[in-house]
């Protein structure tokens, strides 16, 4: 039992079951990302933990105590709004102890409180103003500190630098990094950005159509997605998928895939128990870093493997160059490094990490254990 | 916002333009004339009235007339003037403004924040009262009234005009809460502000324009209301646009058409008054959410 325990937690409006039991525990001081694409379900999971929303069917624990029912004001939570939700009418140092106020705080001890907040977000000289007159990034970090003040059991982020431009966003989210990292607390934090829940995280809960695909520390999401869904949705560019044929060659098993120039590539699997598949179709997943130039090669893996396939598009994006080719029928997106110099049309010698390779299986979409 | 509306308007050449001031001169000279003629021969003694042009000016300026519209005036059998009938007005349209904007208010934070099932159901059933003609009301509110024993009584009328008003009064709030951030509530409820408490701390705050429109908007219906007052309120009780009625139909002596004007002024001015004072916030709060910034 967690300090956060959601126990197979479901939500339905009316006859429809939008949220199908799920089940995490999420230990004190650690940092939830729950990801997936919009209708996931991620934010109704958040309102029902935060009591927004009622709970179906399971049972939210709170440190102990199960708050199914509980009023949003007693479980003891902060949540930061997407909009931010700063009362227009109040001033920031008013925005900050309303929920102190509420809670029959004496007024010494709230502005203590205020105090100690405005100087760990430092937006000290913006106690007297009101909302509209503040920036985006000051807003947020109000609305931070609104959370913060409360010194609640459990933090609660609903998508909280969607509002934000690109550049603040990457400065807010080492910020609340930070943050975290200082004062220990329990969060529980909803995006659509997998960087976002890649960067920030302990652990990320990937969700899809109303179901937990995945829940993992973000190495496990990325390095061994439980599905197909779980795999192209985190790491930018997508993980390659292409369609393979498994064949035991000298005793090892290997991935079959047809190369650009209509011949067949054969990729030794690092996994033993893919012999078991010989003969049959899967899906090879290959990340875009391990497609790369040979020199670009990680030097730690015991399984590169060569490949000479035609560029059909370069693409240099500063810190790397991005090149489209085709395996097995689909384009595939590989990972060089800056410096190396390619043409479209040109036939190049690839080296392929198939350590990280993984495969699926085609009819479940699941990843064959290996 | 005067600046910016300038910027927007149409660029025009010197005759559009003309053409534009002339007709508007002239539509206000249309609009303004009738209370010209009222002002004007409010202040002239019945004789000039009588006796001559009601659009000359007066050659003797008086304001006797105002003096007898006010306090001395016949109206009904009393020779009381329209004053206590101006107070009586007041004592009915400032609680049944007041307690009709509340509940709008109220209705309008329950219906978009606190939603239900049914609710735009109700809403809707709500909006029908906006709709319902006077006179259909008319019997079986009398009905209501004589049950509740307070039949003829201004709280009475009160009661009527606030039924009458929560229609309207919930149509605003309603649309003006709609757009509302809900986040705003649901962080008040995190916050631990109950539901009273998010209405006065976090929504009133924030309903400055509505508020000035549902008042403008509920005193001058409540003010100018004749046939509730003619039906509901008899005698002493009676509110100003009846007595002003009284007192142009007294059929004892010369018709004293100066007393008639000042006392139709008299009972113009208050509405006057709100619109003057509150009209600009009306346009505004008319518009508000319509237009961004």
């Amino acid at each position: 039992m967690g300090f956060l325990d959601i126990n197979n937690v479901t939500k339905s409006y009316g006859n429809v079951e939008v949220l199908h039991r799920v089940d995490i525990a999420v230990e004190e001081g650690e940092f939830l990302v729950l990801v997936g694409p919009s209708g996931c379900g991620k934010s109704t999971l958040l309102n029902m933990i935060a009591g927004l929303e009622d709970i179906t069917s399971g049972e939210i624990g709170i440190n102990g105590r199960v708050v199914n029912g509980v009023h949003p004001s007693n479980r003891n939570i902060a949540m930061v709004f997407q909009s931010y939700a700063l009362y227009p009418n109040m001033t920031v140092g008013q925005n900050i102890t309303f929920g102190l106020e509420m809670h029959g705080v004496p007024k010494p001890e709230r502005d203590k409180a205020m105090t100690d907040v405005a100087k760990l977000l430092q937006i000290e000289q913006l106690l007297d103003r009101k909302p509209g007159q503040l920036s985006g990034g000051q807003r947020q970090r109000v609305a931070m500190g609104r959370a913060l003040v409360r010194d609640p059991d459990v933090f609660l982020f609903d998508e909280p630098l969607s509002n934000l431009d690109a550049k603040l966003r990457v400065d807010m989210r080492t910020e609340i990094k930070k943050l975290h990292e200082k004062l220990k607390t329990t969060i529980v934090y909803v995006t659509h950005d997998q960087i976002e829940a890649m960067t920030l995280s302990t652990r990320i809960a990937v969700m899809y159509q109303g179901y937990v695909q995945q829940l993992g520390t973000p190495k496990e999401i990325y390095d061994t997605p439980a599905n197909l869904f779980v795999a192209t949705f985190m790491g930018s560019p997508a993980m390659n998928i292409m369609p393979a044929r498994v064949a035991v060659v000298e005793g090892r098993p290997h991935a079959v895939v047809q190369t650009s120039e209509g011949g067949e590539a054969q990729l030794p699997f690092s996994q033993d128990n893919m012999a078991a598949w010989d003969g049959k179709e899967i899906l090879l997943g290959i990340r875009p870093e391990a497609i790369t130039d040979p020199d670009g090669a990680d030097r730690k893996s015991n399984n590169i493997v060569a490949l000479q396939n035609r560029i059909v598009v370069t693409e240099p994006a500063g810190s790397d160059t991005f090149v489209t080719t085709t395996l097995g029928g689909k384009d595939v997106i590989s990972r060089l490094r800056a410096d190396v110099s390619v043409e479209p049309g040109q036939l190049f010698d690839f080296a392929v990490n198939m350590e990280k390779a993984v495969a699926f299986d085609p009819q479940t979409e699941a990843r064959i254990e290996g | 916002m005067s600046a910016s509306a300038q910027n927007q308007a149409v660029q025009t050449g010197r005759i559009t333009r003309t053409f534009i001031y002339v007709f508007l001169l002239v539509a206000s000279l249309f609009y303004l004339l009738p209370f010209f003629i009222m002002l004007v021969n409010s202040l002239k003694p019945l004789s000039e009235i009588t006796g001559g042009n009601m659009m000359a000016l007066p050659q003797t300026w008086t304001i006797e007339a105002w003096g007898a519209a006010w306090s001395t005036a016949q109206v009904g059998v009393e020779p009381t003037g329209l004053r206590p009938y101006f107070w009586n007005s007041i004592k009915m349209v400032v609680p049944a403004v007041v307690i009709s904007t509340v509940l709008g208010a109220l209705n309008g934070y329950v219906l978009t924040k606190w939603r239900f099932r049914y609710d735009t159901i109700l809403f809707g059933l709500m909006l029908f009262s906006c709709f319902i003609p006077f006179q259909i009301v008319l019997i079986p509110m009398a009905r209501i009234l004589g049950m509740l024993g307070i039949s003829g009584t201004t709280t009475g009328l009160i009661l009527v005009h606030v039924v009458y008003g929560i229609g309207f009064s919930t149509l605003y709030f309603r649309n003006y809460y709609a757009a509302f951030p809900t986040e705003l509530v649901r962080a008040a409820q995190i916050d631990g502000a109950g539901f009273f408490q998010i209405f006065r701390r976090i929504m009133l705050p924030s309903s400055g324009p509505i508020i000035v429109v549902c008042v403008i908007w509920q005193f001058t219906n409540i003010w100018n209301d004749f046939l509730f007052g003619a039906s509901f309120a008899s005698g002493s009780g009676a509110p100003m646009t009846v007595a002003l009625n009284n007192l142009v139909q007294s059929s004892t002596g010369v018709k004293e058409y100066n007393v008639h004007f000042a006392g139709a002024i008299l009972a113009a001015l208050p509405t006057l008054l709100v619109y003057i004072v509150a009209g600009r916030f009306f346009v505004r709060g008319l518009m508000a959410g319509s237009v961004k910034g």
